[in-house]
């Protein structure tokens, strides 16, 4: 097979192809090798590992061989620059971890290499996944491959997992992981037009994921379709004992969860998410998202998630709270960047100056803030409380529905610096999000559309907790109804 | 200078109070959140996981032993045992901090109030109460000796399980602080949940000290940090009640303070501060879920408790009709219980207390050694005691067998044989040596027998000299008084 058909596969066609030894891992690899060279442009990787990977490739060629395969031998995959990885530059976006090369291998990423994938690389993001368009890395901005009809401008992927959708999108990785805190699976899954799936809290370990909000932080897949973040998310998922936060019940094969027959789901549309400015051609493709659904035989219902309008304003105050304490641990002492003083508290000082970027610093200080004593009670007291009652509303709702269809942005794509000097503009992107994050409840974004201007846009399905087969089964209908065939205008490889 | 908890000033009478913060390291194989070792005295930062160092992505797991040892020490301080309690951040920067937060327990520490009977000098006892106990992670070390103008960080106590133990402000004096804390760690010794070795680290004690005029509030109060043993806790209260008294009585007030105690110099003096301020802004950890115990396994940890000191002083006091005052120094360390006991064991129990308190305590007092390292085992011991029960030698040769049990570990009937010490109780031989006795002081026979009743000690000792103390002392005493009255 050629290069561009080869990079066309999806995870399910390139399982399928390597089991039938229409190809090697090998060759699967190579090809990826070769596409993430030539989409260097984006930025969209920090550090690619092609020898490990071809090596990787090689052993998972030997098991095929010896008819021995594992579920995802040979599958080239790019890995956020979130996951600690052995031996591996890991960055987190920051300066701050000049030169880490961890001594461990995340829980989630061990999990994949003992599936048989194959290792492309690390992937930029935000710094400490701070972000919602992968511009704040110390490594410099990620580009989206697609661009507006008749617009040049470079746009970004959306954040914090800009990279790895990227990769995803561009064809320089056959699927990725990424993390979701308020969004960050999602939202570039959304920029990007593919598939990101953030499961419930505790169903991925978050051991050995750099921190950014440990209540809020959720590891996922990215993928071309949802068949392919079933079954990888079917190898990154179980209880860990070395997370106090991971859940121990058993995993499903999600993939059998994707029967095609929705007929009778109850489907939520809540009233609370037609935000004031939210885009017509948003709007609409919602509506459009509904009627996909009826017409295969779910049963629209509109619902209220009352809370929804305090979800954001709780969000960037518990986050940044927990960032604020998860990041007390780059001072320069053990590891990383350290910026030498006259004493001690100098040092820390000079050392996380230089080491934390503009939005991390920002965050810290909200942190700092919100936790102080005489501000705790009146902010991260009081939203923890909302907490409870944002995750109540969805308790609530499904008592009456199956599961929930919103838009997973109030926007497609923007330049690069469109948004970068209002931070509450850039905020706002998360108002779709990260409900979710703040309830545990699984959710995947599917691409549904374009925009006016031929950008993805992405619509998103929530379920109840620990129940993502509900989910992907619909979002698989979504999907099928929703057709979504175009390319970003940079691939990596040819078109089918 | 400071009796019954009132202490003289210039001004008049003042009240000393106390209140004492207690950390204890928790016995058990690995650190409270992770699986690192904690042996005391390893090379420094080899007993340290990637958990402890605070790298990237490390996740803190509940070690349940440390858990269980809080659950057994709150049960011994007869204090109540919180169903559901939540691990906090307590954050600060400091080098020997790697995470830049302290796991602890903040608003809803594992156990909660409960109390801690002394027993005074006077034969009366006191009630303190125990605010909480709470599990916390202690921090790693800072040297500061090993380079010129560079600070080294141990990690190795970093992530080590403490119990903080958080008196009520109900101590009185210098002295009333000194028998808690010896309480306390008789307390932790016989649960086995602190082995109490204060010079090495393993309890440390930070001491609240207020003065007040009797009957009126609370004074401001200074808190001195982490004073290493019983004696310098005594010595910074004593200091710190005078300084306090003074600072007053010239008109000045007390600032709310921490202070370091100088040992060297025996005062205490202002510590610099961990940080500028002291804001650790406290949330609940989301790392950790909060921490839930089974009410069915409490109880039984309850049902398995050892006997503790109270309990056991009673008993010996019951079952062995021993003196209050004897039964607590035998209780106060467990180990010196148990060799009591073993000693005891079928035995005369007074005569058993008695040996243990005076020979034997004086050896090892002498020796600077723990009953643990007993040049003579309580088997022996016991041993020994029998052959005076038996008759087989006489209370004063026991002595001497004890001092070459001491000198040798051998075993006591042994010593006997060896060097001939067995009792003289054949009548004929004592008869002969009293005999002899009574006709070389013929003049003092005649003094006795006038009225003299003081030379009977005389008698006895020139018998016992005569038989080399051999003689048993029964039989001389019945014997002599026949001899002389005759």
């Amino acid at each position: 097979m050629s290069d561009s058909s080869l990079l066309a596969l999806t995870l399910a066609e390139a399982c399928t192809g390597l089991a039938q030894k229409s190809f090697s891992a090998r060759e699967l690899a190579a090809a990826y090798n070769d596409a993430v060279k030539v989409a260097e442009p984006l930025n969209a990787y920090i550090t690619p590992t092609p020898e490990r990977a071809l090596a990787m490739a090689d052993a998972a060629d030997q098991r095929l061989a010896r008819g021995e395969a594992l579920p995802l031998d040979g599958i080239p995959i790019a890995v956020k620059d979130l996951y600690c990885t052995k031996d591996v530059l890991t960055t987190a976006g920051s300066h701050i971890l000049d030169g880490f090369r961890p001594s461990y291998e995340s829980t989630v990423t061990d999990k994949l290499w003992q599936a048989g994938a194959v290792m492309l690389g690390k992937t930029n993001l935000d710094e400490f996944a701070m972000g919602s368009s992968s511009t704040t890395s110390w490594h410099g901005p990620v580009e989206n491959p697609w661009r507006r009809a008749g617009d040049n401008r470079p746009l970004v992927p959306g954040g914090s997992s800009g990279g790895s959708a990227a990769a995803v999108a561009a064809r320089a990785a056959l699927a990725a992981i990424g993390t979701d805190t308020g969004g960050s699976i999602r939202q570039p899954a959304s920029f990007c037009g593919i598939v990101g799936l953030k499961p419930t809290y505790g169903r991925c370990s978050r051991w050995g994921v750099v921190a950014y909000a440990s209540s809020l932080d959720h590891p996922g897949p990215m993928t071309r379709t949802v068949r392919d973040a079933a079954i990888l998310l079917r190898a990154m998922s179980g209880h860990d004992p070395r997370d106090s936060t991971s859940a121990p019940v058993p995993v499903p094969d999600f993939e059998a969860a994707l029967t095609g027959d929705i007929r009778g789901l109850r489907v939520g549309i809540p009233r609370e998410y037609r935000v004031d400015g939210m885009p017509g051609e948003i709007e609409a493709l919602w509506v459009q998202g509904v009627e996909w659904l009826r017409a295969a035989g779910a049963e629209p219902v509109e619902i209220s998630l009352p809370m929804t309008k305090y979800a954001l304003p709780t969000y960037y105050i518990i986050a940044p709270a927990e960032a604020s304490s998860n990041l007390a641990r780059y001072d320069g002492v053990r590891f990383g960047l350290r910026v030498e003083g006259d004493s001690i508290d100098e040092m820390y000082e000079l050392t996380r100056a230089a080491g934390f970027g503009a939005e991390v610093r920002r965050r810290v200080l909200i942190g700092t803030y919100v936790l102080s004593a005489g501000y705790y009670d009146a902010y991260y007291l009081k939203a923890q409380r909302v907490r409870t009652l944002i995750a109540r509303d969805f308790v609530t709702a499904f008592e009456e529905v199956d599961c929930i269809l919103t838009p997973t942005a109030p926007s497609a794509a923007f330049a690069i610096g469109e948004k970068s000097e209002d931070p509450i503009a850039m905020y706002l992107n998360d108002v779709f999000t990260v409900p979710a994050n703040l309830a545990g409840v699984p959710v995947v974004s599917v691409p549904a559309g374009l925009s006016d201007d031929g950008l993805p846009l992405g619509l998103q399905i929530i379920g109840r907790a620990f129940d993502e087969e509900t989910v992907l089964r619909a979002a698989e209908v979504l999907e099928a109804a929703a057709r979504f065939r175009h390319l970003p205008s940079f691939i990596a490889g040819g078109g089918r | 200078m400071i009796a019954n908890g009132a202490v003289e000033g210039r001004t008049g009478q003042w009240e000393t109070v106390i209140g004492l913060e207690v950390h204890a390291q928790v016995i058990s194989k690995a650190k409270l959140f992770s699986g690192a070792a904690i042996d005391f005295g390893a090379e420094a930062n080899t007993q340290v996981s990637p958990v402890d160092a605070a790298f990237p992505g490390m996740l803190p797991v509940i070690n349940r032993v440390c858990v269980e040892q809080a659950v057994r020490t709150g049960l011994g301080l007869d204090a109540e045992i919180r169903l559901a309690s939540v691990f906090d951040r307590k954050n600060y920067f400091y080098p020997d901090l790697p995470a830049g937060y302290q796991i602890s327990q903040y608003q809803q520490p594992v156990v909660g109030r409960g109390r801690v009977v002394l027993d005074m000098p006077d034969r009366t006892t006191r009630e303190i109460g125990i605010t909480r106990l709470h599990l916390e992670q202690d921090a790693g070390k800072s040297l500061h000796d090993q380079h010129p103008s560079s600070t080294y960080v141990d990690l190795n106590r970093a992530g080590v399980a403490l119990m903080e133990i958080v008196s009520e402000p109900d101590l009185r004096s210098a002295e009333e602080a000194g028998i808690y804390l010896r309480k306390l760690r008789s307390i932790l010794r016989y649960l086995g949940t602190c082995d109490g070795n204060m010079e090495e680290g393993s309890l440390r004690c930070d001491v609240n000290v207020s003065v007040r005029r009797p009957g009126e509030p609370y004074g401001t109060r200074c808190e001195i940090k982490n004073v290493n043993s019983v004696r310098y806790v005594m010595q910074s209260i004593e200091y710190e009640t005078r300084r306090q008294i003074e600072i007053i009585e010239e008109g000045g007030t007390i600032a709310q303070q921490t202070r370091l105690f100088d040992a060297a110099r025996g005062i205490t003096r202002p510590m610099r501060s961990k940080e500028e301020a002291h804001d650790y802004r406290y949330f609940p950890d989301p790392d950790l879920l909060p921490l839930v115990l089974d009410p069915d396994w409490v109880e039984r940890l309850r049902a398995e408790l050892p006997e503790l000191p109270d309990a056991k002083k009673a008993r010996f006091v019951s079952a062995y009709g021993l003196s209050a005052d004897d039964a607590g120094v035998l209780v106060a360390e467990r180990e010196n219980a148990f060799f009591f006991e073993r000693v005891a064991a079928g035995r005369d129990a007074k005569a058993a207390a008695n040996w243990v308190m005076g020979d034997l305590f004086g050896v090892l007092n002498r020796l600077g050694v723990g009953i643990e390292q007993s040049p003579v085992s309580a088997e022996r011991l016991g041993a020994l005691i029998d052959l005076i029960a038996d008759s087989t030698i006489s209370g004063r040769l026991a002595k001497e067998v004890f001092a070459e049990m001491i000198a040798t570990g051998a075993d006591p009937a042994a010593i006997v044989e060896a060097k001939g010490l067995r009792q003289v109780t054949d009548a004929g031989a004592i008869d002969s040596a009293i005999d002899e006795v009574l006709a070389a002081h013929i003049d003092k026979v005649a003094e006795y027998r006038a009225g003299r009743d003081k030379l009977y000690g005389f008698f006895v000792g020139q018998v016992m000299r005569a038989t080399q103390g051999k003689a048993n002392p029964a039989l001389v005493n019945r014997l002599l008084k026949e001899k002389l009255s005759g």
